[in-house]
């Protein structure tokens, strides 16, 4: 922020702080308005930017589809309707392509994920000063616009990505099938230790690889453009070399935002389809 | 970056978001779709099949015009044979009547001078008579000399 003087380290800190609503020290409900204060909240405690921004894109997206879906027919599309039927028949290739079971639930899956992702991923293109500057005003300490650099939110789709992945397994196998996948295999029953250790790393990497992968990527993105905001401050020279700078950055960055929705979209099938598999 | 309540919040919107968009975005949009690609599937076919027909039809027209090409040939060479033989019966006609009436003025010719002959047989008989007359007037009794007159009479 440029209303008080920050050194580079505090702005960097300033950017990457959510807007946390938890308990506060003193007892009462309200904004953490420090690093500090956030991490003393705990576990109970909502990062409002976060989740305000990513309902308010996903509810973007299900209004922009909706309104298409209702008005959808066989004849000539219109203009947007064009543009949702090519994402939808996109993600209908991608999943008959990796989802070999019958399950109406994937592709819809498949679709809000990569739209709402590549959403989410998107605000990372708006110049890192604006949002905090209006929440500033606003009277808001902190607002971190691009929810998946928020672990919390990476992992909270991933995490629920996972409960589909055991909730199918255990369908379709039965509990017997999952438990068995978890403990025979590779190495037969004799084996019970090392197969429980190699199939459950397998199982909770799956989650963990896809939270993580959305997150350091996004992260690293924001973290370099806010790096290349820093050269704003620094003279005419260097602050219009920082504005090419962020200007290839971001151009670069469009293939990383829609490559990595494309990513969870993907893996999230293919885990799918390994839960719809017999094993063996 | 504090792991916090956010996941849940995160989790449960995530599901309320994938369910609106299995129960109301999803089959409409790809209810249309198959919708559309049948009814461009069904034009394609119809197209074709209206192709196929134009088709059939040029062939049919050209084959109409052939036939009907051959039709006018043949009658316009029955009408020149007929015309041709037409002018030949009538060249036969005209020829038989030329020839009759030829026949005919030939027989009046004829019969005109056997007439002729008749007459003149006779005539000829009277002056021979008349001058044998004049002579013998002179010289000899007709009544006389009758036999012999009737003789020569009947040579001419």
């Amino acid at each position: 922020m440029s209303t008080e003087a920050l050194t580079s380290s505090e702005y960097i800190k300033h950017h990457l702080q959510n807007l946390t609503f938890g308990k506060l020290p003193g007892g009462d409900w309200g904004l953490a308005h420090s690093a500090e204060q956030a991490k003393e909240m705990g576990f109970w405690a909502l990062n409002l930017d976060t989740l305000g921004m990513s309902i308010f894109l996903g509810l973007i997206f299900l209004l922009v589809f909706r309104s298409v879906a209702k008005t959808a027919s066989a004849g000539i599309p219109t203009g947007v309707q064009n543009f949702v039927e090519w994402i939808v028949e996109f993600i209908d290739t991608s999943v008959r392509g990796s989802f070999s079971g019958k399950n109406p639930l994937v592709a819809p899956l498949a679709l809000t994920i990569f739209v709402w992702i590549l959403l989410m991923n998107l605000m990372d293109l708006l110049p890192v000063d604006w949002v905090p500057r209006i929440a500033h005003l606003l009277g808001l300490p902190f607002f971190k616009v691009v929810p998946s650099t928020d672990p919390n939110a990476t992992f909270g789709m991933a995490i629920s990505v996972f409960f589909l992945v055991v909730f199918y397994s255990i369908k379709m196998k039965g509990l017997g099938g999952f438990v068995g996948e978890l403990t025979l295999q590779p190495f037969g029953k004799f084996g019970l230790p090392a197969n429980i250790f190699l199939e459950g790393v397998n199982l909770v990497a799956k989650p963990v690889s896809l939270a993580l992968r959305l997150f350091g990527n996004m992260y690293a993105g924001e973290m370099i453009f806010i790096l290349i905001a820093l050269m704003f401050g620094g003279g005419i020279g260097i602050g219009l070399f920082g504005g090419a700078l962020q200007w290839a950055w971001a151009v670069f960055h469009i293939l990383i935002v829609t490559l990595q929705a494309f990513i969870f979209m993907t893996l999230t099938i293919v885990y799918l389809d390994m839960a719809h598999q017999e094993h063996h | 970056m504090n792991i916090n309540a956010t996941l849940i919040g995160q989790s449960i919107t995530f599901f309320v978001f994938v369910w609106f968009c299995m129960k109301f975005v999803w089959p409409p949009i790809m209810q249309a779709l198959v919708e559309r690609k049948k009814q461009i599937a069904d034009g394609l076919a119809a197209g074709e099949r209206g192709k196929h027909e134009l088709e059939l039809a040029a062939k049919r027209a050209s084959e109409n015009l052939h036939e009907s090409k051959q039709k006018a040939a043949e009658i316009i060479a029955q009408a020149e044979k007929r015309a041709v033989q037409l002018v030949e019966e009538a060249k036969n006609a005209a020829k038989a009547e030329g020839d009759r009436m030829i026949a005919s003025a030939q027989a009046s010719v004829a019969q005109e001078t056997v007439r002729a002959k008749e007459a003149l047989r006779a005539q000829v008989a009277e002056l021979a008579v008349a001058g044998a007359e004049k002579i013998l007037r002179r010289e000899i009794d007709a009544k006389a000399h009758a036999d012999l007159l009737v003789a020569i009479q009947n040579e001419l």
